[in-house]
């Protein structure tokens, strides 16, 4: 069994404590933990998906931009968080397992720790009033 | 493998008759392997008694800190063989993220802390930061990472081919989640502990006690005592007493703990002086 590096286990926790709904990855772009505010939004429950690997999430909530035309996963904040290593901010659509589309805010950073050591990615998301 | 206690308690040095049998000195473990190979652990006021009792021939001696908070480096400027000239002292130890492990260190050897500065010294000094990979002195592997507690502190597994011996002294895995214990892959330390014959982990607070200290970095004896059973460990060692505790009340705290949580591993807390022998 291996262990989450402690700066993905202490996002985590910060996490759990936090109304806005939060995304995790792992470096090699699995989605690792979402938090219950994000479970509302998303439609979907973290203790029955458990992890889920990038090319699962990235494309699962149909993601479009402001014109309704699909956003490739490359696009999307987490995916440049994780693969350029630099913040991201986006507006965009997405459609829920719920079937219910949503317009939202995402921003996303990278997790760099002691040492350099590159070891995920996080993002916040809100529902957008834009 | 032998494994000496020279200090065991936590925060700040607790001399006295009513602290005696568990002793008063704060963090000093030294491991010794069977080929010779002589490691520390943290250089808290334990480190000067070690340093009185360690062969005069020794040539070099590996000093693994955990973390840089006084009750772990206290004792270092007393440790002897820093004052003998010819002697290898390779200090490992985090570094924060804008100082390196000896500019950190330098804050407390250097005036008004302390008068005498590293360069003053008549040892060869060798700095090297952590977390690495597996760190290899003598016939020990080392494994050190990262794990819960204030400012950059690390935990140490140190492997030798048939035994394994895990130091987590300043150490709060209950802190990330909202209940614990909590998934193997989700808690601090558990790969440092996963399997080892000895765990020496942090046992501070009693659970009274650790509802108002919860963030301090420490663990409530009930917390470790879980932390060991999850990691299936062998035998534990409870470490890093809270200088309040007196020598009765650490032996209540551990009776009662050994009887309501039922360990199915060896308990042998930690005292000064005291050594574990273990064996493959």
């Amino acid at each position: 069994m291996s262990q989450q590096e402690i700066e993905v286990i202490l996002a985590r926790h910060l996490a759990e404590c936090l109304a806005m709904p939060v995304f995790i990855v792992s470096p090699d772009g699995d989605l690792i933990f979402y938090n219950e505010p994000a479970e509302m939004v998303l439609g979907l429950s973290y203790n029955e998906t458990g992890m889920m690997p990038a090319d699962e999430w990235s494309t699962i909530f149909n993601p479009v931009d402001l014109d309704g035309k699909p956003l490739p996963p490359e696009e999307l904040p987490l995916m440049i968080a994780l693969t350029q290593k630099h913040p991201a901010h986006k507006l965009l659509g997405i459609q829920g397992k719920d079937g219910i589309r949503r317009k939202i805010e995402v921003t996303a950073f990278p997790l760099v720790g002691q040492a350099d050591r590159f070891v995920g990615a996080v993002a916040i998301f809100w529902e957008s009033l834009k | 493998m032998k494994v000496t206690f020279w200090g065991t308690r936590g925060s700040l040095a607790a001399p006295g008759a009513d602290t005696a049998r568990y002793g008063g000195n704060t963090s000093c473990v030294s491991v010794q392997g069977k080929e010779g190979t002589y490691i520390v652990l943290d250089a808290g006021t334990g480190i000067r008694s070690l340093g009185q009792n360690l062969p005069p021939e020794l040539e070099r001696v590996d000093i693994l800190l955990t973390h840089l908070h006084m009750d772990h480096i206290q004792g270092l400027p007393f440790f002897a063989p820093l004052r003998r000239p010819g002697v290898e002292i390779h200090i490992w130890g985090p570094a924060s993220t804008t100082l390196g492990l000896h500019a950190r260190l330098q804050k407390y050897l250097s005036p008004p802390l302390f008068p005498v500065s590293v360069r003053e010294l008549a040892a060869e000094f060798h700095f090297h930061e952590l977390p690495a990979d597996i760190i290899e002195i003598g016939e020990f592997k080392i494994y050190a990472q990262l794990v819960i507690h204030p400012n950059p502190t690390v935990g140490y597994r140190i492997q030798s081919s048939k035994i394994a011996v895990t130091y987590l002294p300043d150490h709060e895995p209950a802190l990330a989640g909202q209940t614990f214990p909590h998934d193997k892959e989700w808690t601090s330390g558990y790969r440092l502990a996963e399997g080892v014959d000895l765990l020496i982990h942090d046992s501070q607070y009693t659970e009274e006690e650790y509802p108002q200290r919860r963030g301090f970095g420490h663990s409530s004896i009930r917390h470790a005592f879980q932390f060991a059973t999850l990691s299936s460990v062998k035998r534990f060692a409870p470490f890093h007493h809270d200088p309040t505790h007196n020598d009765d009340m650490l032996d209540r705290m551990f009776e009662q703990t050994i009887q309501t949580m039922q360990p199915s591993y060896g308990v042998t807390p930690s005292r000064e002086g005291s050594s574990i022998e273990l064996t493959g």
